[in-house]
C-alpha cells in the first residue's frame, strides 16, 4: 500500500472525471451495472450506470437485491459474475484453419469477453476478486507455456479496487486473508464516504495509477477522512457472513478422503456445475472444435469447463470420477488444499459465491466444517496427492 | 476424406410417432441446406423430397417413438439398411410426450376418445428406438438444436466424434452469462439436472428451464425436488414438471413417480 499522506480525495465529479480519463487513455471501462436483478460487469460510461442505491442480501442458495437507504454507488458485496468472464471469458477462439491447395494455415483467434475490446479499465473489483486475479496471474502466465491469450488482455488492464462497506451473508474473505481492503495487485484503490459529502478516498497502487490520480486534480485527503476509511474497513472485518477455520486444512481434507461427509453432501449436490463457474480462481476449460459440412475450414474454441460433469474427466474407457461424491470432493479438495501443493496458496479466496450461486445452497464452509468437528481419519491411507488420475484432473 | 469425396454419403430421414418438429429443423438448416445437398446424397426424406434412393444408407437420422406393432417391425428394417443411425430428438431418445400413456390405461384412453376404439392400434407404450435396436448416437431436444444437428452430419460425414456434452443447462447458462432465475428470482428451474444443448434459451429470457433434452449425464433430481418444493411448488406441480416431453426417461419418470399427482395417488 502507497503511505497515508499520498491519500487523496474523489467527489462524484471526480469519480467521473476518471472514468471520462481512462474513456480517452483508450480503455474500455467496465464497472458494475445492474442486470436481471443482480449487479454483473457491464459498460460505464458515467457514474451513472453504476448501482447506486442497491444492496444485495446473500445467502446459500439465494441473492436478491436491495435498496439501501444512501446513495451508495458501491454497496454491494460479490458481483453476481465475477470478473473472470472479462479476463478469462467462457468462450474464446484460440485459432482457426482453413484448408489450402497444398496444406492449410492457421489464423490466431481474438478474444474478448463480450463486453468490449482490450485494454479494459475495471473500476469496483474487490479484494476477494484482486485476489483471485493474482491466481491466474500464477496460473495462466507462470507456466512453462503462457497463455498469451490471458496475458495479451491482463497486461494493460487497470484495475481500480473498491473497499467493500457491507459483506454478505456468504463472505469469508477475512478467514482467507483476502479482504475486505486490497492491499497490493490495483493500481488505484477506493473507499467509499457516505458522510455530509458522498467522497471517495483514493490511493495508487502503481505508477501508471499515481500518474492517473495526479491528472484527476484532486484534493489531498484530511485526516478525518483516512480514519472514515480505515472505519469503513474495520466494520466490514467486524461483520462477514461466514467463517471458514483454515488450520492445518490440507492435512485436514487428505486425511479425511474417506470421511461420510462427502457421501452426506453428494446426497445435496446436483452435480450442475455452478460452483465452479462462478469461482473466480476455477480454471479448467476444454477445447471444442468445430469444421464445416465440407471440412474446409475448422475453428478450435476454448470454453470453461467443469470437474462437476462426467466429460470432464473422461479418460480412455471412461469417466475416472463417475459418482457426484466423487466430483465433490475433488473440486473442494482442490480448491482448498492439492491448490496449495501445485501453485503456493488457496485456490479459495472467500467471495462467497459458490455458496450464494448453489441452487441447492450447499456451503463449502459448512462442509469444512463438518469434517473438522468430526474427523475421520483414513486409516493406512493412500495420500489423494499420491493418486495421479486424482490430482491431474485438477488442473 | 478421399472416399466421401469419392462418392457423396446417402443420408435417409425417417419418421415414426413424433409431431415433425426435428425433421423441420433440418428443412430450418436454409443456409447450410445446400451445403449439405452437396456433400451429401439425401436419399430418403418424404418431408423434404418425393425422390427415393434405394438403401442400404450410410447414416440414417430417425424422429419419433415406436408406438404400435407395425412400427417395432419397420425400425428393425431401418436398422438394417443403415450403416448408422442417429436418433433425432425427445420422442426417439426418450419416448416423448406420447410417453404419458406408460403411466396410464391406454385401453381407457382409447375408449374415451375414439367413437371406435377397435380401429385404433396401439401399443401400451411409446418407447426409444433404443429399445428396439442399436443406435450409434442419440441427439436430444424437443425440439433437437439446428446447430448439433448439423454438427452431428458433420461429425458423421467426417467420421469423428461428434462435439455434443451430456453436461447440465446450468454450465451453457452460466458460460452465457446468465444471472440465475432460482437463485437471484425464486423461479423454479430444471436446468441443473436438464441435458445441454439449448445453450440455456429460456434462463436467457428469465424462464426457468422445462426439461427439453431430458436428463443431463449426472442428475440428482431429488436434491432438486426439495429445493423446488422449498420455492413454493405443490407436491402436484412437482410430479407435473418430471411428466413433460421426457416423461418416460428413466431418471424423469422415477422422480416424477415419487412426488402425488392431481388426483392423490402417485400416479
Ligand atoms: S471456492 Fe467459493 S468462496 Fe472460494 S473463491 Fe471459489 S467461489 Fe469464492
Ligand atoms: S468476500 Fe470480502 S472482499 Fe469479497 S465481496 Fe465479500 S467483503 Fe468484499
Ligand atoms: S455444490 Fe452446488 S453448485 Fe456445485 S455442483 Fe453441487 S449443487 Fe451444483
Ligand atoms: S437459471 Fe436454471 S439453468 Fe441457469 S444456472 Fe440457474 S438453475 Fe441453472
Amino acid at each position: 500500500m502507497t503511505d497515508v499522506e499520498s491519500a487523496v480525495a474523489l467527489d462524484l465529479a471526480g469519480l467521473q472525471a476518471l472514468v471520462d480519463l481512462l474513456a480517452a487513455e483508450g480503455y474500455t471501462v467496465l464497472g458494475p451495472t445492474v442486470r436481471a436483478g443482480a449487479v454483473v460487469p457491464g459498460r460505464v460510461t458515467t457514474v451513472d450506470d453504476l448501482p447506486r442505491g442497491w444492496g444485495d442480501t446473500q445467502e446459500p442458495g439465494s441473492y436478491r437485491l436491495r435498496r439501501r437507504d444512501d446513495e451508495a454507488l458501491f454497496g454491494y458485496a460479490a458481483d453476481a459474475i465475477s470478473w473472470k468472464s472479462v479476463l478469462f471469458p467462457s468462450r474464446e477462439l484460440m485459432w482457426s484453419g482453413t484448408r489450402t491447395a497444398d496444406g492449410f494455415s492457421i489464423t490466431a483467434g481474438e478474444g474478448s469477453g463480450g463486453l468490449g475490446d482490450p485494454p479494459y479499465a475495471i473500476l469496483g473489483i474487490r479484494a476477494c476478486d484482486l485476489h483471485a486475479v493474482a491466481i491466474h496471474d500464477r496460473v495462466l502466465q507462470e507456466r512453462a507455456l503462457p497463455d498469451v491469450h490471458y496475458a495479451a488482455r491482463r497486461k494493460d488492464a487497470f484495475l481500480v479496487t473498491v473497499s467493500c462497506s457491507d459483506p454478505s451473508g456468504t463472505c469469508f474473505c477475512v478467514s482467507m486473508g483476502t479482504g475486505p481492503r486490497a492491499e497490493s495487485g490495483f493500481d488505484l484503490a477506493l473507499t467509499e464516504l457516505l458522510g455530509d459529502e458522498h467522497t471517495f478516498l483514493a490511493r495508487a497502487g502503481s505508477e501508471r495509477g499515481r500518474t492517473v490520480l495526479d491528472r484527476l486534480g484532486s484534493r489531498p485527503a484530511a485526516d478525518g477522512e483516512v480514519v472514515a476509511a480505515d472505519e469503513v474497513v474495520e466494520r466490514s472485518t467486524r461483520r462477514m457472513g461466514r467463517t471458514m477455520d483454515t488450520t492445518d486444512i490440507r492435512t485436514l481434507l487428505y486425511d479425511n478422503a474417506d470421511h461420510p461427509r462427502w457421501d452426506d453432501v453428494a446426497s445435496r449436490c446436483l452435480s450442475c456445475g455452478n460452483c465452479t463457474m462462478v469461482c473466480p480462481t476455477c480454471f479448467c476449460t476444454s477445447a471444442e472444435d468445430h469444421t464445416s459440412l465440407a471440412g474446409d475450414t475448422a475453428e478450435h474454441w476454448r470454453v470453461w469447463d467443469s470437474c462437476f460433469t462426467s466429460d470432464f474427466s473422461y479418460l480412455h474407457g471412461g469417466s475416472v470420477r463417475s459418482s457426484t461424491k466423487s466430483r465433490y470432493r475433488q473440486w473442494m479438495t482442490h480448491k482448498l488444499a492439492s491448490w496449495i501443493d501445485q501453485f503456493g496458496t488457496s485456490g479459495c479466496v472467500g467471495c462467497g459465491r459458490c455458496l450464494t450461486w448453489c441452487p441447492v445452497g450447499i456451503d463449502i464452509t459448512e462442509e469444512v466444517a463438518a469434517i473438522r468437528a468430526d474427523p475421520r481419519p483414513t486409516a493406512e491411507q493412500t495420500p489423494i496427492e499420491q493418486t495421479p488420475i486424482e490430482q491431474g484432473g485438477g488442473g | 476424406m478421399t472416399t466421401v469425396e469419392a462418392r457423396r454419403p446417402t443420408l435417409a430421414v425417417w419418421k415414426f410417432a413424433s409431431c415433425d418438429g426435428c425433421q423441420l429443423t433440418l428443412l430450418n438448416c436454409e443456409d447450410e441446406l445446400l451445403e449439405l445437398a452437396g456433400r451429401v446424397d439425401i436419399a430418403y426424406f418424404p418431408e423434404a423430397t418425393r425422390a427415393v434412393v434405394e438403401g442400404p444408407y450410410d447414416l440414417s437420422l430417425v424422429e419419433g417413438s415406436v408406438t404400435t406393432a407395425g412400427d417395432a417391425a419397420r425400425i428393425q428394417q431401418v436398422r438394417a439398411s443403415s450403416r448408422r443411425l442417429v436418433t433425432i430428438g425427445a420422442c426417439a431418445t426418450a419416448g416423448g410426450i406420447q410417453a404419458l400413456r406408460n403411466f396410464a390405461d391406454v385401453a381407457e384412453f382409447r375408449a374415451v376418445v375414439y367413437a371406435r376404439p377397435e380401429y385404433v392400434d396401439t401399443l401400451a407404450t411409446s418407447t426409444p428406438i433404443s429399445a428396439h435396436v442399436p443406435v450409434d448416437f442419440e441427439l436430444r431436444g424437443c425440439p433437437i438444436d439446428r446447430a448439433q444437428l448439423l454438427e452431428v452430419i458433420a461429425a458423421f460425414v467426417q467420421r469423428r466424434r461428434p462435439r455434443v456434452t451430456a453436461e447440465s443447462v446450468c454450465v451453457e447458462c452460466k458460460r452465457r452469462g446468465n444471472v440465475c432465475v432460482t437463485v437471484a428470482h425464486g423461479t423454479p428451474c430444471l436446468g441443473p439436472v436438464t441435458h445441454a444443448g439449448c445453450g440455456a434459451l429460456c434462463p436467457s429470457y428469465d424462464r426457468g428451464c422445462y426439461g427439453c433434452f431430458g436428463p443431463a449425464d449426472t442428475t440428482n433430481t431429488g436434491s432438486l425436488s426439495g429445493r423446488l418444493v422449498e420455492l413454493g411448488m405443490p407436491e402436484r406441480d412437482v410430479h407435473r414438471v418430471f411428466r413433460t416431453f421426457n416423461a418416460a426417461a428413466p431418471a424423469f419418470a422415477a422422480e416424477s413417480e415419487r412426488h402425488p399427482s392431481a388426483a392423490g395417488g402417485a400416479r
